[in-house]
């Protein structure tokens, strides 16, 4: 290999490294930003200061004001900690169940199996968001049922990338050999599958946090989500949706949280993808 | 003298569903008695891998029995099946596989000897001995499966295989990945364990050439069957199988 190629391999290496610190410095700060939420915001988000409605954005509220008066800049900041922690609390969920059942389903194998996988197929089968908004309607409104709604179409995905990853890691050498090395089961499982199947799950939950992200929103927008007056960027905007051609602002600000928020959230998942690909790292 | 290891009639039938069944194993019976170097020969699928997986339980048989130092193996399970990896031990084909890649050497090597009640610091010691009985430095055992080479992770393979003192060493083509050179190295590192170690060894390969230096007997297997045994050098100077003969013409 000449030296002009290895010091592009590594010019390439380092600026995954570089993506890596700043989108997940990025992400850090927005879950920062949610957890101190209470503490950053400028004024009450919930204090209503109808003389000054609808005002335009202003040294004092950046972000203008809704129709009654309370600054957007402060509930958009709050509205974070809905979103965002929903989010991560989403996918956490997602990717512990997905991963658990298809780990079950690739050692234990047989009827256990097929009995699962079939019933993954089934919810694979529903459009995402359709059957989520039957199971929201199902269960009433309210952000909580908005997540078990999105968790339940959601966890096949994990389940069958933690399935064929189990069923690969099964067909390995060092597994047998851990088991001549008289490893109990749940070892083989805790202290080899797991460890060497983590990374793509990882990789795909990271991902998925911008896609959940915008459907939690979605639902939200309409209306199945977190109710008013509880600020959620999704229900911010379809509050204001009404007042888009007279004060646009009131819809930009939410919207453009969960604009950069998806856009900070995947780009970091394709930096760790890439981080995580050794064939993009070299040796 | 005592047999270590008894197969009785062992089978394997592999099915299935839309296809006809194949049997890899057929009827095989041998002895294997203690401190005797068994060899088996045959062609690649002609079901040396699919027996030696089966004696270790990796792969249950279909009918037949296997019976280590008097005790029935063939249908146990769980911690019974666990307490006699501490008799038999093997070694796989593919030094690299078959250390987790995730894991550092030492760990690997030390496994058994934690499962079996060791303490941390305790089995480290004895993976430092072990290395250097297998002529290693101490240093390997913090290094990862990659960063070794392939004879390197070969007597690590071994390492880990003699650490828990087991009777019976299965090798399963052993050598068959490694270079000549390497190849010769590990043979005598293998002569010398057994010397030291007391163990017995069942030497899977398909080179005629290395199962005459090494073993005291050898089983001629072809599609699924023994169709010879003897002494190495009365097979290779007289066989008398069909199939023995195109093997020794093949080589020679």
């Amino acid at each position: 290999m000449s030296e002009t190629t290895v010091r592009i391999q590594k010019i390439c290496r380092d600026t995954v490294k570089t993506r890596l610190i700043i989108f997940g410095t990025l992400a850090l700060l927005l879950v920062a930003c949610s957890l101190f939420a209470e503490h950053l915001c400028p004024y009450d988000p919930y204090l209503q200061d109808l003389s000054n409605a609808k005002a335009a954005p202003s040294a004092e509220h950046i972000f203008g004001t809704d129709r009654y008066g309370r600054d957007m800049l402060s509930r958009v900041i709050v509205g974070s900690r809905t979103s965002i922690f929903s989010t991560l609390l989403l996918v956490a969920i997602i990717t512990v169940i997905g991963t658990v059942i298809g780990v079950f389903c690739g050692w234990h194998g047989k009827w256990i199996d097929t009995v699962l996988m079939r019933i993954s197929d089934m919810f694979l089968a529903f459009p995402g968001l359709v059957f989520a908004l039957a199971v929201a309607g199902v269960l009433g409104g309210g952000l909580q049922n908005a997540i078990i709604a999105l968790a339940a179409i959601s966890w096949p995905k994990y389940a069958r990338i933690a399935r064929s990853q189990t069923l690969a890691q099964k067909e390995t050498t060092y597994l047998k050999a851990a088991k001549l090395a008289g490893d109990s089961t749940a070892k083989i499982i805790f202290k080899h599958i797991l460890p060497n199947i983590i990374g793509p799950i990882l990789v795909t939950s990271m991902l998925d946090i911008g896609t959940m992200m915008m459907e939690l929103a979605g639902l939200s927008f309409l209306g199945l989500g977190a109710k008013p007056p509880i600020a959620e960027w999704g229900s911010m905007m379809s509050d204001t949706r009404s007042l888009l051609t007279t004060v646009p602002w009131v819809t930009f600000a939410p919207g453009l949280a969960i604009f950069i928020s998806v856009m900070v959230f995947n780009l970091l998942g394709d930096t760790i993808r890439d981080y995580a690909d050794p064939k993009s790292r070299g040796r | 003298m005592k047999p270590i290891l008894k197969v009785e009639n062992l089978t394997k039938v592999f099915s299935r569903r839309g296809q006809p069944d194949f049997t890899a194993v057929k009827n095989v019976s041998f002895e294997l008695m203690t401190g005797e170097c068994l060899g088996i020969i045959g062609e690649s699928g002609s079901g040396k891998t699919t027996l030696v997986n089966m004696i270790t339980r990796l792969l249950d048989a279909t009918e037949g029995s296997i019976i280590l130092r008097g005790e029935d193996i063939t249908h146990i399970n769980g911690k019974e099946l666990r307490t006699v990896y501490r008799k038999m031990q093997m070694v796989f084909q593919t030094p690299t596989d078959s250390f987790d890649p995730r894991r550092k050497l030492g760990d690997s090597i030390g496994e058994s000897l934690r499962n079996n009640g060791m303490s941390v610091s305790e089995s480290k010691q004895n993976v430092t001995r072990l290395l250097k009985m297998c002529g290693l430095p101490a240093e390997f055992a913090g290094r990862y499966p990659h960063q070794v080479s392939g004879g390197q992770c070969q007597r690590a393979a071994i390492a880990r295989a003699i650490a828990i003192k087991p009777e019976l060493l299965v090798l399963d083509e052993a050598t068959s990945a490694l270079d000549v050179t390497i190849q010769k190295e590990i043979l005598e590192l293998l002569t010398m364990l057994k010397d030291e170690l007391h163990m017995s060894y069942l030497f899977i390969c398909h080179d005629i050439a290395l199962v005459q230096q090494f073993c005291d007997r050898v089983l001629v297997m072809y599609k699924g069957s023994i169709v010879e045994q003897g002494r190495p050098d009365d097979v290779i100077q007289n066989p008398k199988d069909d199939y023995t003969k195109r093997l020794i013409d093949s080589i020679l």
